[in-house]
């Protein structure tokens, strides 16, 4: 593991460069651990200040530190990006190898739902949940929701993989070797769909990511605990653009298109790292 | 039955089933959640002043009718498919007695104008590029657009269009970043009419574009990388067969048949970003419709959007499921 890491960040430019991103973001959210001021706190610190030696990156028109508001809410943004990340690989993990390995009429039961919920438009969904529930949002169910709408296109790439491999020898082997489907799957199919899961977790995270962003930005979450979407709902509730408050609305957008992109990059190196062929077309050139 | 109607049969049931399973999911959220509409509409009401108990009593008895909340689960469910039918979703509260259903009506139009000139845009911009970039590796004009596109593709749209209206609303004002058309215009097929049209469709629409094109990008690339070493293209280029109908015939064709499967997945997050992006710009569309509901606690509204906005999407999806045969032979000849 320790190896390959190794190997990516040495002869991968576009990892390395993604790999210090994301890491850079990652040290930054960590940091609000020490932060000097409770980060649900407002009208602490002067209001609308610029930003100065005293306050890095100003202050907001609630008064707080645009800095240390900007670490907490980068962390719980991951927090909930991670979340809805590891709950919808569960269940395309799931989905995907009981449709590939069973195949026949369980496989077209799985994957009828699985295009019929791939035809659905998430945010609409996402948003009556969000009216439904209101004062009683937070964030673990948002997340949960999101996991729940998320995981069908991934299912159906880890469908494709353990479908090919139904038919290898192998499977044959551990089959006349008398191991049940379950011990299959997880002891013999799983190690060739991980790289698939690790890729499509990259990819997840980001849309996850997003949504969160595009949520609280409409105020739609839970917006006294500081996210990304939540300080540019914040900002944008005071006009911070019209009054000249730049800072407000500059730098959680530029973290967080440092953090896009930085995912985006590990993103498609571990895609080629994964699949040879694109690595091998590269040097071809 | 031959194939052609078999794919035709099979793309109608999941059509049925995408329609059924989407009006059933919107059923069961509103019904299963922890918070009463009617109390919700209820103490909005009497926020506004005091009101006697007993026709705060009338009221929730009238709301409860209103929003199909009277009977058994199996009654509501059921009285619920009525009115998806007939179209009929009752008053809107925030702007009461107009129908849900003529609100809906009105911002239709625009939210289907809006995506499909931005997602046809994006499409053949996505797939034209990507499938250049696929074929002409070394370009370096390609690698550079691809760059640009591909950088742009994890931004979600949300934080692409601000960054849009900053730019063209405030450092530089040449575009109009709020509304649908001129307020003072009237809807007519004169050019100032449809002059104010486009540009205020230009700035949301390059939002969509921007966000979507990346994608289309990557993958075309990449079908078009793999397809480029296939025998059948080796064996054209060896004939001395041109390389324009090489990557025209050869290559992009056999690599756009994915590309519209995909286009019929995508729509669903399609619209997704059109919600916020419409919000963002203040376009008179279904997004800002149900943002605005949501914001006005106005419940049939949301419920109405929501419902009308999953049948929308899966007939779009319908519809191009039924183009497909048209390109794929395939499907058409069984």
């Amino acid at each position: 593991m320790f190896k390959i890491l190794r190997d990516l960040l040495r002869y991968n430019v576009e990892f390395l460069i993604g790999f210090v991103l994301t890491a850079g973001i990652f040290l930054f959210a960590l940091a609000h651990f020490f932060a000097p001021y409770p980060d649900t706190a407002i009208y602490l610190l002067p209001p609308d200040m610029p930003p100065s030696p005293e306050y890095w990156l100003g202050t907001t028109s609630r008064g707080q530190d645009v800095l240390w508001q900007m670490s907490s809410a980068i962390w719980n943004t991951m927090t909930f990006g991670l979340t809805v990340t590891v709950l919808s690989r569960l269940l395309a993990v799931t989905v995907g190898m009981v449709s590939g390995y069973l195949g026949g009429k369980w496989d077209e039961a799985l994957m009828t739902v699985n295009d019929t919920l791939i035809a659905l438009p998430n945010i609409p969904i996402l948003l009556l949940v969000y009216f439904v529930m209101r004062d009683q949002m937070n964030w673990p169910v948002l997340a949960l929701t999101a996991a729940l709408l998320g995981w069908n296109h991934d299912a159906r790439l880890i469908r494709s993989v353990v479908l090919s491999l139904r038919h290898r020898e192998f499977t044959r082997h551990a089959v006349f070797a008398g191991m049940s489907v379950p011990q299959i799957l997880i002891r013999q199919h799983l190690p060739y769909v991980m790289p698939v899961v690790f890729f499509t977790a990259m990819n997840n995270l980001i849309w996850a990511i997003g949504l969160e962003v595009t949520l609280s930005v409409l105020g739609f979450s839970d917006i006294n605990r500081p996210t990304i979407g939540g300080m540019i709902y914040w900002a944008n509730q005071h006009q911070a653009i019209i009054a000249g408050i730049w800072w407000w609305i500059a730098f959680p957008i530029i973290a967080i298109v440092i953090l896009f992109l930085g995912l985006f990059l590990l993103a498609i190196s571990v895609n080629e790292y994964i699949d040879p062929r694109s690595r091998l077309s590269r040097m071809g050139g | 039955m031959d194939g052609f109607a078999k794919y035709l049969v099979r793309r109608f049931f999941q059509f049925i089933l995408v329609v059924f399973l989407g009006v059933s999911l919107t059923f069961l959220i509103t019904n299963l959640s922890p918070v009463d509409p009617v109390e919700q509409t209820v103490s909005l009401m009497t926020n506004f002043g005091a009101t006697d108990p007993r026709s705060v009593e009338l009221m929730r008895e009238a709301l409860a009718e209103l929003y199909g909340l009277q009977g058994s689960f199996l009654d509501q469910y059921l009285s619920f498919w009525g009115r998806v039918v007939r179209g009929d979703f009752g008053p809107s509260l925030s702007s009461f007695p107009t129908p849900v259903m003529s609100l809906i009506m009105g911002a239709l139009p625009w939210t289907i104008g809006l995506l499909t000139l931005a997602v046809v845009i994006t499409w053949i911009l996505g797939n034209l590029l990507g499938a250049l970039a696929g074929y002409f590796r070394s370009n370096l004009m390609l690698k550079l657009a691809g760059a640009t596109v591909m950088a742009l593709h994890p931004v979600p749209a949300y934080i692409l269009g601000l960054v849009l209206l900053l730019i063209f609303g405030y450092a530089w004002p040449v575009l109009p970043i709020s509304g649908g058309a001129q307020m003072n215009l009237q809807p007519s097929l004169t050019f100032d009419y449809i002059r104010s049209l486009i540009l205020h469709g230009t700035l949301p629409a390059m939002t969509l574009v921007l966000a979507g094109i990346g994608g289309w990008f990557i993958s075309m690339r990449s079908l078009v990388s793999n397809i480029v070493t296939d025998d059948h293209v080796v064996y054209a280029e060896l004939g001395g067969v041109s390389s324009s109908k090489i990557f025209s015939q050869y290559v992009a064709r056999n690599a756009l048949l994915p590309q519209v499967t995909g286009l019929a997945l995508s729509l669903g997050s399609v619209f997704g970003g059109a919600v916020i992006t419409e919000f963002l710009f203040n376009y008179p569309g279904m997004g800002r419709l149900l943002v605005q509901g949501i914001y006005r606690g106005d419940y049939s509204l949301v419920l109405g959007v929501t419902t009308m906005s999953i049948i929308a999407v899966a007939i779009a999806v319908f519809v191009i499921d039924l183009i497909y045969p048209l390109i794929d032979p395939r499907v058409r000849l069984g």
